[in-house]
């Protein structure tokens, strides 16, 4: 049985009839093509499947699409069209690459919405709150110190354009 | 990990979903923000009929203030919560406690309702609700009744909700001056849930007695609860390291206490005794116009 469903991602708005019981990040990728969400533990433990609904991380696997129905949804393919990105990839991007802050990759994409949030609640994040704010997001491979740095990397250039 | 198939029905307003919970009652499931619900449905540990998602329900959303009351809608998130200014300035035990819930995607998505109604025996909300002594509004098509919290949970996962029955807001009191609430929690490291949780509610009187306090455990027994002979050794006495060491030491006395693989029973009640003390120091300190 198929419900109707609204969604606007990355910009572009979608019309799809989808099963009730459909998780968020399998239509993300397999109705929308947009693989750069990952599934990882799909047990709502490891946060790679984060993206943003109505400018708030959450995790996809954890979420029915249809709950997102009318929602404004970003993924990590939406980010160079954010404002933030000002026509090159954005500052949290631009900081995982210049700080070498993933080896893999497969936690990247989520770790990044997670620290795109913090940024636009609080431009200027102590070491701490940067820790907390990616609390749900869990990293194999870089054990975390790069991934920080690439937030305050972020984050300063951020705050330098501002001026 | 992938749900089993169900009916969805996503209600506009409190009647539509009254009406939908009366028909369809123990075969269906409501949906708030889902995140104890859906895990479960992936897993298929849960299989509902129909779901009901409530989550479009404005009217059960935010926090206001009314006859020396918070009065939080069950849809309000732990983030809303955690981030309320009425609230941290009204009640920071509360702020506190959905602040250590799991993880910011958790906190955005998660509401007071849902933890409250589902009363998994290590959830943050129901230590401090107790602690509160907040009411617990459950509505049916039939009226509301205000369920105090220290009545509310039942056993493991079990609450006095019946299944026509659906949790709209919680009223928290307000408390008045010289009166100071804290939690502080152990978290479990991997999922975030507690170990232990200690919500703690003080009120000075004359002589910088106690002249009130309450005790909310959570994460050491089948559901959170009062524990009453730590309030009774402290009632109307003045505080000192003696006393609350001595208070601390009794909260767990005639619980069962939970073992599992995470922490055994003699485990959770020495710590449970560490918490106690951590949480009644910070409240009196409060208290006492002190911050902590
Ligand atoms: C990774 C992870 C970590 C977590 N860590 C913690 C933690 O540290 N501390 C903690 O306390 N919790 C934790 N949680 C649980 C989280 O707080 C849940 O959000 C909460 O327990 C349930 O709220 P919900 O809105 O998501 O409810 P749902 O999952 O939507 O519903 C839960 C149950 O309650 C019922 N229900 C929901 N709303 C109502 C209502 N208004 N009236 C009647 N019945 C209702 C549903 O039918 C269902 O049975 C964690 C969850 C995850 C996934
Ligand atoms: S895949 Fe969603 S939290 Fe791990
Ligand atoms: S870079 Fe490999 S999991 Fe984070």
């Amino acid at each position: 049985m198929g419900l109707e469903i609204q969604v606007q991602v990355n910009g572009k708005n979608y019309q799809s009839e989808i099963e009730p019981r459909l998780l968020l990040v399998h239509y993300l990728r397999e109705v929308l093509g947009l693989t750069g969400t990952h599934v990882g533990c799909e047990t709502s433990l490891c946060g790679a499947c984060t993206v943003l609904v109505d400018g708030r991380a959450v995790k996809s696997c954890t979420m029915l699409a249809v709950q997102a129905d009318g929602s404004e949804i970003t993924t990590i393919e939406g980010l160079t069209a954010t404002p933030e990105a000002a026509g090159g990839l954005h500052p949290v991007q631009e900081g995982f690459w210049e700080k070498h802050g993933l080896q893999c990759g497969y936690c990247t994409p989520g770790m990044i919405l997670s620290a795109v949030q913090l940024l636009r609640d609080n431009p200027s994040p102590t070491e701490a709150e940067i820790r907390h704010a990616i609390a749900g997001n869990l990293c194999r491979c870089t054990g975390y110190q790069h991934i920080v740095e690439a937030v305050e990397y972020a984050a300063k250039k951020l705050r330098s354009r501002k001026r | 990990m992938i749900p089993a198939a169900f009916e969805y029905f996503a209600p506009k307003n409190l009647d539509e979903a009254l009406r939908l919970v009366e028909r369809h009652g123990d075969e269906a499931k409501l949906l708030a923000g889902g995140h104890s619900l859906l895990p479960l449905m992936k897993l298929r540990l849960s299989a509902p009929r129909y779901v009901i998602d409530i989550g479009r329900i404005r009217a059960l959303h935010g926090v206001r203030e009314e006859d020396g009351r918070l009065v939080i809608g069950a849809l309000t998130t732990h983030h809303d919560v955690e981030s309320s200014e009425l609230v941290r300035q009204r009640c920071l035990l509360l702020a506190e406690a959905a602040a250590e819930i799991g993880d910011v995607q958790v906190r955005n998505r998660g509401t007071v309702g849902g933890s409250l109604a589902h009363a998994d025996p290590a959830a943050d909300y129901p230590a401090a609700m107790l602690a509160l002594e907040a009411e617990i509004v459950a509505t049916s098509s039939g009226g509301s009744r205000a369920i105090p919290a220290g009545e509310f949970f039942v056993d493991l996962l079990t609450t006095q909700l019946r299944p026509d029955e659906i949790l709209t807001e919680v009223r928290v009191p307000v408390a008045g001056r010289r009166s100071g609430g804290a939690y502080r929690k152990l978290h479990q490291p991997a999922s975030g849930f507690a170990l232990v949780g200690v919500a703690a509610r003080v009120r000075l009187g004359e002589g910088e007695k106690i002249e009130s306090v309450a005790i909310g455990m959570t994460g050491v027994a089948a559901h959170a609860y009062r524990a009453a002979t730590a309030e009774q050794a402290l009632a109307g006495k003045k505080p000192g390291a003696k006393l609350l060491g001595e208070a601390a030491g009794r909260v767990t006395e005639g619980v069962d206490t939970l073992g599992d693989m995470h922490g055994s029973a003699g485990y959770r009640r020495a710590v449970a005794t560490v918490y106690a003390r951590r949480a009644l120091e910070a409240a009196i300190a409060r208290a006492g116009g002190k911050t902590a």
